[in-house]
């Protein structure tokens, strides 16, 4: 079967190559819509409108289908990230050593409720469903890096710390 | 790859070993690596080589005792020190030879001594990253062993004999899974591996794969030629990248030593395994969603029959396990099914590993045969609840199973017990509560959970979960009545019995166990209008989750 050929990369810039090589590793398959989606959001750091549409035509999938799985997938983001992110584990180890009261006092901090950006880019809150450290708990991921046994002065202090740089 | 190469690579690890008179163990997990002990392991090297010692600093997995990390274990001495930081590097190295640095030391014989490693056997004790220790550690004779003397349906038959059963949480046996896709007529068949460890306060998968990935990959490809598959993929959690970078380098290690690719072991068996990664759904650990994932679309469930050993990813037959259940088919074939299936009750056989969290000294990953009590694991093994607090109720069973109070402590964990008191075994995590836990709240925390992760496919599961956390959050608040407490009964039943898959089926279970052991607590929510644990902001107005 001839391969189709794909439309052309949406800019110059580079990361385009990234996400065209996860796909032709995956022969321009449907089914690696979730792994070049990967692609993009560890390229861009999140997915927008042009990226949804060039991966979905490259695979042939119908861009309803690609929006769908963005959509449905908690990983993906349509949102650019701050310059800085502090995820809390929302786990259920993490619950239970009151997890809810670090998620409420870096709400009440940034002013902002978890899943956004601070009007100005530079933090978002997250929460996550279980990072799988729950030996640490709680836990608290600042810019992907683990940090165990997190208490609401040593988040406040982070935050702090980001907001001034 | 013969048995002889294999023993050569065995020998030439033991050779280069006995060079140094000790070896320094560095745990280097996910909880551990937090606590930077890839640092401390770069001192401790400097630190070697400096004092001039003979001694091998190594890089392990997970040593399962995260409370006291990081962790390092000395051999041959078998001394555990525990909150060991890059400054303890001179008085770590410095004891080699004369006494132990007392205040690192950790006696933990009673934590250690009444568990049973299979899974977890070479944990703590091999570098993940290279092939070779896996090896030198009986690693793939298993593999190697089947290919050259067995038949595919003996090491089905071996797997039935073991009794194993999937560790995922279900619990079906996986010698009759395993001959259902072997007899299924396909002229492509796949393997999966669910890594999918989507439960919350979970985390034995992701220690299995990041300490013995080689361990995984070899159940799998026994697994493959047992059932007449050529192609495996491994799904694993975006959230766990240590995971998924020791796993890539685990299959590029098995390709270079040929134990994965085309003729394995000169056999026509040929076998290859790509990784997959998950984007954050709870509800892709079930494993027809999973399939839609693996093949690039949204996680929902379909109905069951066809069943994925007949029809699965790509329409072909499909054996999926999960990870834990592909760790134990390695030891199992080369030891065979009679010695797995002596550790154990009558219908649950072998060991199984537990995620020790929440209000409990020890926290951490433990491997226990089967039919321990739960009281020898909390009290005995876990160090029971800290800080003088008293223990209330295990969860065990994620968001689909329930809470066990201390009137069933004396329980005996298997498949069945579990089930027994309105709980279930599910992927392993153990989370236990103490007095300062609501279980109104607890239920409440479940039910959002799954509310939130429920696909949307089926309406028992997308709207009931949604009224029964508002129903619950009305009583965590205060304004619930005796009423809502009899539509809460009335939903649970209809979410379970109608819901198309487990998800949606086992939802409810969290609510129903803490209804049947703490409605007490439930009715002091709603006609006294206070949280006995005093977690519930009762006079607060309704907290709207976003």
């Amino acid at each position: 079967m001839p391969v189709p050929t794909p439309p052309p990369l949406p800019s110059d810039d580079k990361r385009w190559k990234i996400v065209n090589g996860t796909m032709r590793k995956n022969g321009f398959a449907r089914h690696a819509l979730i792994e070049t989606l990967h692609t993009v959001q560890s390229s861009f750091g999140y997915l927008d409108d042009d990226a949804i549409r060039f991966v979905a035509k490259s695979l042939h999938v119908p861009l309803s289908q690609a929006y769908g799985v963005v959509t449905f997938y908690h990983y993906f983001s349509l949102k650019p990230p701050g310059k800085h992110t502090m995820t809390i584990c929302t786990g259920t180890a993490c619950y239970i050593k009151g997890t809810d009261k670090l998620v409420a006092a870096a709400e009440k901090r940034l002013g902002i409720p978890q899943g956004q950006t601070t009007k100005d880019g530079v933090i978002s809150l997250m929460t996550a469903r279980c990072v799988g450290a729950c030996g640490r708990a709680p836990v608290v991921l600042t810019d992907g890096e683990l940090q165990g046994q997190m208490t609401g002065e040593q988040m406040i202090e982070q935050l702090e710390r980001w907001a001034v740089e | 790859m013969t048995i002889e190469e294999l023993d050569q690579i065995a020998e030439s690890v033991r050779v280069e070993n006995s060079k140094f008179d000790y070896e320094i163990n560095v745990c280097m997990g996910t909880g551990c690596l937090s606590q930077h002990s890839d640092k401390l392991k770069d001192e401790l090297t400097k630190v070697v080589a400096a004092q001039g010692k003979r001694a091998f600093v190594r890089r392990t997995g997970c040593m399962g005792l995260c409370a006291a990390g990081p962790l390092v274990l000395i051999d041959p001495n078998e001394i555990l020190y525990g909150h060991v930081h890059a400054e303890n590097a001179e008085a770590v190295v410095a004891s080699l030879g004369a006494e132990p640095v007392a205040a690192l030391q950790c006696d933990l014989r009673e934590h250690f001594d009444q568990q049973v490693h299979v899974v977890l056997e070479n944990s703590g004790h091999i570098d993940p990253e290279k092939i070779d220790d896996y090896i030198a550690r009986d690693g793939y004779q298993a593999l190697v062993k089947a290919l050259t003397e067995m038949a595919p349906n003996d090491v089905i038959q071996q797997i039935t004999e073991s009794g194993l059963r999937g560790r995922g949480g279900g619990g079906y046996p996986t010698g009759l899974k395993w001959s259902t896709v072997a007899k299924a007529v396909g002229d492509l068949k796949y393997v999966i591996c669910n890594g999918d460890e989507g439960d919350p306060g979970a985390f034995m998968d992701r220690s299995v794969l990041e300490s013995d990935p080689q361990r995984v990959i070899e159940g799998m490809a026994l697994a493959a030629y047992a059932v007449g598959a050529t192609k495996g993929f491994v799904y694993v959690r975006a959230e766990y990248p240590l995971a998924v970078a020791r796993l890539t380098n685990c299959l590029r290690e098995a390709r270079r030593r040929g134990l994965l690719g085309n003729n394995i072991c000169n056999t026509p068996f040929s076998f290859d395994v790509e990784i997959r990664l998950g984007a954050g759904a709870f509800v892709c650990g079930e494993e027809t969603a999973l399939i839609a994932s693996i093949e690039g679309k949204r996680g929902t469930p379909k109905p069951r029959p066809p069943y994925p050993a007949v029809s699965g990813l790509f329409g072909k037959p499909t054996l999926i396990n999960n990870v834990e259940t592909f760790a134990n088919i390695a030891p199992i074939i080369r030891k065979g099914g009679k010695w797995f299936a002596e550790v154990g009750t009558e219908k649950s056989k072998g060991t199984k590993v537990f995620a020790l969290t929440g209000k409990i000294t020890n926290t951490g990953l433990v491997e226990v045969p089967m039919g321990m009590s739960l009281r020898q694991i909390i009290e005995g093994i876990g160090g029971g609840v800290p800080d003088g607090h008293t223990f209330k109720a295990v969860q065990t069973g994620g968001p689909s199973g329930g809470c066990i109070p201390a009137e069933h402590l004396d329980l005996q964990v298997s498949y069945e017990s579990l089930i027994q008191v309105g709980s279930m075994m599910g992927s392993g995590g153990m989370i236990v509560m103490d007095d300062t836990s609501c279980m109104v709240n607890v239920a409440r925390f479940f039910i959002e959970f799954c509310m939130t992760e429920s696909c949307g496919k089926c309406i028992p599961c997308r709207a009931g979960t949604a009224q029964m956390f508002t129903l619950l959050s009305r009583i965590c608040d205060g304004s619930g009545t005796m009423d809502d407490l009899d539509l809460l009964v009335d939903l649970c039943a209809t979410v379970k019995e109608a819901s198309l898959c487990g998800l949606g089926q086992t939802a409810p279970n969290p609510v129903l166990s803490t209804l049947r052991y703490f409605k007490n607590e439930y009715i002091e929510h709603i006609v006294h209008k206070r949280c006995p644990a005093g977690v519930c902001n009762i006079q607060a107005p309704v907290e709207v989750l976003a």
